[in-house]
Formats: structure tokens, sequence, C-alpha cells
């Protein structure tokens, strides 16, 4: 029964009408457009409408908003609250940091690209995203989880050694262990 | 024969029942909170949808048995309660076990829910979890006293340690308790914000300073088992309070307009107002509620 096909079908249907409706959202708020995240989440822009709610730990979010510029020294903070989220989960990158670097392209101690070191779902781009960008960014998200596509944490799984060798290039003093529960 | 079926019956349709109102209630206050603060705000059943979701999450942690066995714990001890709450006065179905002097027992039982999360909290080793059931223990032992005199104040008043006996008196004479002991009332209505954990009473799951405090380390199944046990809880104290002090309820009807009247009152209040700090909390417990306690004892015993 469980492993019926067309019973697996209503099942995922069922699941990603569940995921997509309901999605906590843990921000790292270090770079610049953490400024947007007030306003999108209170009256002006109320993101509760589509039922997006802001999660306290790594260990109830569904969603890991990094907003804007990372550090090599923040990146490795990120990657441990990554790491610490449970399946399935999904990365918002939120400005023009995010995608290359943005006014931060040639610093010595910023990543350029996340999606190199993080699987990214959703990209908003923009220096700053303005809440509504920030909302129809969530919304694609939604489509994405609906359609079965967000499948980022799958990859990371997949593809664990591009990613640690990546990560491992950029952070030079890694004493932590190789994945973090 | 014939008996038992209809009281297995009735304690599966019982929870069902919590659960569902207790989980519209959920929703409803998230809607009329965000229609305070000019939102527009999630749907009703957003709650029911949030509990799916965390259910198909999957989990990958593990700190030890008590960490597994601390929602269970938790969903247990509230339909345990709830089995011995008689939901309607006079129903085929939801009268539930009752016995001579449940009101004492439920008075025990009632704090065992939280004591299951006090343990699981403490088998993760998070701090946060730590402040976090220390302040609710505190909480706890502020708000109990003004609640428990006035529980003490009504048994010794009508002579009966059962919430039955106490239903019986109410419609005998007519007058709910909340009109013929009102001392007793106002204790335990000003004790109730505490135990519903809204603010400013809120000191708890704190989000922003205790990243939500005791269940800062479960997720998935165990986030959304709480959430079930958290939402039949709520049910279980607003029933307990209508039978206690507004003379119960002969149907579902009565008894859904009357705890959501008195759910209303917790929720506003946390809608308007900021989170104390612990002793300030206690500080608000120990002083006009548990004076009305105190005055309630005297009325009943002279």
């Amino acid at each position: 029964m469980y492993n019926d096909k067309e019973s697996q079908k209503i099942v995922d249907i069922i699941q990603n009408y569940a995921r997509k409706h309901s999605l906590f959202v843990l921000a790292y708020g270090t770079g610049c457009g953490a400024i947007e995240i007030p306003p999108t989440m209170t009256s002006r822009y109320d993101a509760e409408r589509f039922g997006i709610r802001g999660a306290a730990t790594p260990r109830q979010a569904d969603v890991l908003l990094i907003t804007g510029y990372l550090a090599t020294k923040s990146l490795k903070r990120v990657i441990k609250v990554y790491e610490q989220m449970q399946d399935p989960k999904y990365v918002i990158g939120f400005g023009s940091c995010t995608i290359n670097g943005g006014m931060y392209w040639d610093s010595y101690n910023t990543i350029n690209v996340l999606d190199k070191y993080l699987p990214v779902d959703v990209y908003i781009n923009g220096c700053m995203p303005r809440p509504e960008a920030v909302i129809a960014g969530f919304v694609k998200l939604q489509k994405q989880i609906q359609a079965g596509k967000a499948d980022g944490w799958d990859k990371y799984k997949k593809n664990l050694d591009y990613y640690k060798e990546n990560q491992k290039k950029v952070i030079t003093n890694w004493v932590m262990p190789d994945f973090n529960w | 024969m014939e008996g038992i079926g209809y009281k297995i019956l009735g304690a599966i349709l019982t929870t069902v029942l919590a659960f569902v109102v207790g989980m519209f209630y959920g929703g409803f206050s998230r809607k009329i909170i965000a229609r305070i603060q000019n939102r527009v705000g999630p749907p009703v059943w957003q709650n029911f949808l949030d509990v799916l979701k965390l259910l198909f999450k999957k989990t990958s942690v593990r700190y030890g048995v008590m960490h597994h066995l601390a929602p269970l714990w938790m969903i247990t001890m509230s339909v345990t309660t709830l089995m011995f709450i008689p939901i309607l006065k006079d129903g085929l179905f939801f009268s539930n076990l009752n016995f001579s002097g449940d009101l004492i027992f439920l008075l025990y039982i009632m704090v065992f829910g939280s004591l299951g999360m006090a343990l699981g909290a403490g088998a993760t080793g998070n701090p946060n979890s730590a402040i976090g059931v220390s302040r609710g223990l505190t909480q706890m032992v502020g708000f109990e006293i003004p609640w428990v005199m006035a529980l003490v104040a009504l048994m010794i008043q009508y002579k009966t340690t059962s919430v039955t006996g106490l239903l019986d008196i109410q419609s005998q004479s007519g007058t709910w308790m909340m009109f013929s002991s009102p001392f007793a009332f106002i204790a335990a209505l000003l004790a109730m914000p505490g135990m519903f954990r809204y603010s400013p009473f809120d000191i708890v799951g704190a989000p922003q300073e205790l990243a939500s405090g005791p269940v800062s380390e479960f997720g998935g199944k165990y986030l959304s088992t709480m959430m079930t046990s958290g939402s039949i809880f709520a049910f279980v104290k607003l029933t307990l309070y209508v039978d206690l002090f507004m003379g119960g309820a002969s149907n579902l009807i009565e008894l859904v307009i009357k705890t959501f009247a008195l759910y209303m009152y917790p929720v506003l209040w946390g809608a308007v107002s900021a989170r104390f700090r612990t002793e300030q909390s206690v500080r608000y417990f120990w002083g006009w509620p548990a004076f009305f306690g105190f005055i309630a004892l005297l009325v009943a015993a002279f």
C-alpha cells in the first residue's frame, strides 16, 4: 500500500500542500537586508497571510533566509545552522550579495556566490529588495514546493563532497565536525 | 457491556472534539490578534496545516530516551486530564469518567504535562531550555496559589470535592458560581492568564530572549505532538472553568460559546500588553489574585 505509486502520489500532494502553506522562517540577518524583514512580517505587508511565520531555532525552521553578504566568518555559522535544520529545508538568498557578491564583489573576506556553499532554492535580487519582492520570492518558493521541485536539501545530501570542498576552501580554520547535527 | 461501549466511544469523541475545538481556537486567536494589529492574518485552519507539515518533517536528532518520551508524556497527560472533566452536564457521550474527589485529582494531574516537558527539555541539554524550565516552574508557583485557594474555597463552601457535585449544586440552585461565590471566581480568573501563557505571562517560551525556551530543541513530529497536546489542554482548562464557575453546558453550542468567551480574556489581554519579567509575574500572582483567594477562603470558612 505504502509503496503503491498512486497512493504515494496522493500523499505527496497532501504533503506538499501542507509544506507550502506553513513556512517557518529562520532569518539569518547579519547583512543589511535584515531591515526589510520587519516590514514584511508586520502590519503593512503581513507575510502571515501566506502561512509564513518566524521560527526561533533551527530545529523548528523550514526556510533559512540569508539576508545579504556573508563574511567567511559568518559562513561557518550559517553552515552550522543549515545542517542543524531538519529535512525538508529550503534556502532563500536575499539581495544581490548572495547572487554575485553585489557591492562587496572584490572584498577579501566575503563570499561571492552563495550557491557554491549551500543549495539555494530561490534568489531574490535587488539591493535592497523591497517587501513586495520578498513576498514574491516566497510565493515562488511555494510554487516550487507545490511542484515538488524545491529539493535543495536533497541536492546537498547527494553532492555533499562538492559543497564541503568549496566550504573548506574559504574557511581556513575549520574547527568543527564535518557535519553538524 | 453496553455502558463500556458508550464510555469508550465517548472518550474517542471527546478527544477528537477537544483537538478540533482547541486547534480552531488557536487559529481564531491568531486571526483576532492579527486584526488588532491591523493585519489580515492567517486563515483560521492555519494551525491544522502547521501540525500536518510538522508531522511530515524528517527527524535526525537524538538526545536520549526522555527527549522521545516528553511529547508523548505531554499528550498522554492532556488526554488523561480531559477524561476526568465532564464536558456536558447530562450527555450520553460526554460525561466521561468522574468520581467523588476528582477535583483534588485534577489539581495534581494538571501540572504533570509541564513536568514531562521539563524532563524532556532537560534531556536536550540546551541552556535556553533550562532557563525556560526554571522560569516556567517559578511562574507555576505563582499562579497555582490563587488557583488552589479558589478551588479549596469552593470545596469548603459547598462541601464536595467532585466537579459533577459542583455542577449539580449550580443546576439545583439556578445560579452560577461566579455569582454565588464571586471572590473565588475573581481569584481563579486573575490566575488564568498564567496558565495560558499569553502575554504578559509568556515568559516561558519567549521567542526573542529564550529562542522558544523548553521546546527549542524539539522540531518536526515532536513539536507537532506538543502543539496538539497544547490545544487539547487549552480546551481542558476552559471546560474546567466553565464547569466550575459558569454552570457547565447542556449542549455543544452552549459549551463553545461559553469557552470562547472565556478564552478571549487571556487572548485580548495578551494582544495589548508586553512581556513581564519573571519576578514581576510572580509578584502579580501573589498580589491581588492571592488576596482575593484569601478573602474567598475566609468567606467560605465563616
